[in-house]
């Protein structure tokens, strides 16, 4: 049984213009011990996965299908209250945006202590060392005499570290990681994915790591998930959906990373726009945008086909 | 220093200095001093119109707090900047030359007003240097705007929290565009964005440079998208700046010791499950830096000298690069 089992979710916003459907029929699983990959062009839903997956859907976003189950058990469709209790102990949440998660108001020390306090019983000088060595493994220098700055008091990569801290420090089964590495050097990067990379293989910890780095997917997760526009585009082993992308999307996404080796005088694009939640087009969703596109998805939507190593959403692998 | 006369931004010995001290109370309690963190620390750099000069360096090392000095939203401790020929800080008071000079924060949720519809965030900048008159005019910048970073005419309807965290970067680009700068600090304006955003965003601030010559003081830890921008090069390692010249020789051969191991921990797609060379040794503490050459404790090279002697730049090859071993030729 997968640890995380995402099974046709469908999450919905009610609009005064009608309901718009942010994520349609988005199905996947991590294993214990398993890094997921997640990419995809901006917008098309990563983050949404994430808040549906720990119950913290902004409203009036609702789960409108599907289900979620850790364990085996069902989670979409908790109260409140366990759920409160699922999420930072067997959930933790690394969001992409260090500034809402961090309280500006208490000193780092004090957010970290009380998080490790409402999960374990722990003294105030056990709390407060624990503290000190979590800061210590995500990188904070000298981090005994930061302890009691305040958020505002680091660079962005720091708090972007200290963000980390509080994901990890009650020991989460599965941790659901949003850009955990977009403001960090590359160095502090490594320490981070090597981090992640020791907690899935000491402690089982299953981790679904939402970033644009393609490089840092390639280094650190088993599979990939590449979203677009709602929906799933392409999902399987990272050197394959890398190597040979099934999906044009995910081939365009592949084609506009800049390389490091030589220098173009303009980076390739996918040239227009992903369509909007309230103007999708028919059939494929990429279709507009698809210099492979042909009559049929114009007018069918495809579900994940398989596409040699990897299952992608396009009617090129119509015949397996 | 070359180019002088014509340089955009000119900056000068410039040091920022924060105090991070524990409360007064506390510290009278617990016996400790004035804590005092110099976040950039006698940093220069010239920046010559229509170029673009990349920072990069570890994360804290100071390339956020010289943006924000860069366009005068902090105020340097010491040493002096200048905008074409002009203190910053009378530069600043000047709304004809204030206009011209504009900022994309790292962050852009906390850059964005909440309660604003995204068309008044982008039609701010334009009303408030009067750059349109009529309302219809304005209504076209701002849809134009959108459209050059990917959003379109109804997105302008809807508040920032309706949007991802790249859409919101791309609103915060095209707040920047507004105000029709000449001098832009983008301080990492495409890492909340997918790749194929990037290119796109990327392609635009290339183009927008060559049609009418826009100058980029650009943050990225992305080194392949710095080496894709930048003309000039500056390597920062604990608020000083330790190699800076001409980008592309720097790629090829980087001097600086930092320099190279920063060029080593890249992560590339060649690197399918394998991990990167692990960057050795503790990170500084920016309240008490290591005396002599702050990377001495990490640095392979270092010796006695190192240990104690701050080095100062000098021209090796066609970058400056403060490092004793580079100077004395130990670093071959
Ligand atoms: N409160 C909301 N009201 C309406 N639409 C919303 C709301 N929150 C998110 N959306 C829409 O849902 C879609 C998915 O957003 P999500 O934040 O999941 O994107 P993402 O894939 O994480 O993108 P990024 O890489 O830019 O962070 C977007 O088109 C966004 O506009
Ligand atoms: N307002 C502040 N008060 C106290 N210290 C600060 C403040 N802002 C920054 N610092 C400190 O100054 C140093 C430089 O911070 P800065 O934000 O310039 O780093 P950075 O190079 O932009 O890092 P990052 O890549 O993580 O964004 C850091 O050690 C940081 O903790
Ligand atoms: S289904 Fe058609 S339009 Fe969609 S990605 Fe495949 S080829 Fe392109
Ligand atoms: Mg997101
Ligand atoms: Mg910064």
């Amino acid at each position: 049984m997968p640890l995380l089992d995402v099974r046709d979710v469908t999450v919905e916003f009610p609009t005064r213009r009608g309901v718009l459907r942010a994520l349609d029929k988005v199905s996947f699983s991590i294993e214990s011990g398993e890094i997921l990959g997640v990419v995809g062009e901006s917008g098309a839903g990563k983050s949404l996965t994430g808040a549906a997956i720990i119950g913290l859907l902004e409203r009036p976003g609702r789960i409108a299908g599907g289900e979620i189950r850790l364990n085996g058990e069902r989670i979409d469709t908790l109260a409140a209250e366990p759920l409160r209790r699922i999420r930072g102990r067997r959930i933790g949440m690394i969001f992409q945006d260090p500034l809402t998660t961090l309280n500006p108001l208490y000193t780092i020390g004090r957010q970290l202590t009380e998080t490790m306090q409402t999960h374990d019983r722990l003294s105030d000088a056990d709390a407060r060392r624990k503290a000190i060595g979590w800061l210590d493994r995500v990188g904070i220098p000298a981090a005994a005499q930061r302890i009691d700055a305040y958020p505002h008091e680091f660079s962005g990569g720091q708090r972007q570290r200290v963000v980390i801290a509080l994901a990890l420090c009650a020991e989460p089964a599965l941790i659901v990681a949003d850009e955990p590495t977009t403001a960090l050097d590359v160095s502090v990067q490594a320490q981070i994915i090597t981090l992640l990379k020791d907690l899935t293989r000491d402690q089982g910890t299953a981790v679904m790591l939402i970033t644009h780095d393609m490089g840092v997917i390639a280094e650190t997760a088993g599979r990939v998930a590449v979203m677009y526009a709602g929906r799933i585009a392409e999902i399987g082993p990272v050197a394959d959906v890398i190597r040979h992308p099934a999906h044009p999307y995910t081939a365009g996404l592949m084609a506009s990373i800049p390389s490091l080796e030589h220098r173009v005088p303009r980076l390739r694009q996918i040239d227009g726009a992903m369509p909007r939640l309230d103007a999708l087009p028919t059939g494929c969703r990429f279709h507009p945008r698809c210099p492979k596109v042909f009559a049929r998805c114009r007018d069918e939507q495809p579900d994940l086909l398989t596409a040699g190593a990897t299952r992608a959403a396009c009617w090129l692998h119509a015949d397996g | 220093m070359p180019m002088a006369d014509t340089a955009t931004l000119q900056v000068v010995g410039v040091s920022h200095m924060f105090d991070v001290s524990r409360p007064f109370l506390q510290r009278v309690f617990t016996r400790e001093p004035r804590r005092i963190l110099r976040a950039v620390d006698d940093v220069s750099f010239v920046i010559a119109p229509a170029t673009t000069f990349a920072l990069v360096g570890e994360s804290g090392c100071g390339k956020s707090t010289l943006a924000r000095l860069a366009v005068g939203l902090y105020e340097p401790s010491d040493g002096e900047i200048l905008f074409e020929n002009t203190a910053l800080s009378s530069a600043r008071a000047q709304p004809a030359l204030r206009r011209r000079m504009n900022m994309i924060f790292q962050d852009p949720y906390a850059s964005l007003n909440p309660r604003w519809r995204v068309r008044d965030i982008v039609a701010e900048p334009i009303r408030a240097f009067r750059l349109a008159n009529r309302p219809n005019e304005v209504e076209g910048r701002v849809g134009t705007l959108l459209a050059q970073v990917g959003l379109t005419v109804r997105d302008g309807e809807k508040y920032p929290h309706e949007f991802s965290g790249g859409q919101r970067q791309r609103i915060s680009i095209a707040r920047a565009l507004a105000s029709e700068p000449d001098f832009l600090v983008c301080d990492e304006p495409t890492s909340a964005l997918d790749v194929s955003v990037q290119a796109q965003v990327l392609n635009l601030m290339r183009d927008l440079q060559q049609r009418f010559g826009l100058t980029y003081l650009f943050i990225s830890h992305n080194l392949a998208v710095v080496r894709h921008m930048a003309d000039t090069l500056g390597v920062m390692y604990l608020g000083r700046i330790v190699e800076q010249g001409p980008a592309e020789a720097i790629f090829q051969r980087p001097r600086h010791p930092y320099t190279r191991l920063l060029l080593d921990a890249i992560p590339d797609l060649e690197q399918i499950g394998r991990a990167r060379t692990p960057v050795g040794g503790d990170l500084p503490n920016p309240i008490a830096p290591p005396p002599g050459c702050a990377f001495h404790p990490r640095c392979p090279l270092a010796n006695d000298r190192c240990r104690l002697e701050k080095p100062g730049q000098r021209m090796a090859g066609t970058a400056q690069v403060a490092c004793h071993a580079v100077e004395e030729g130990r670093d071959r």
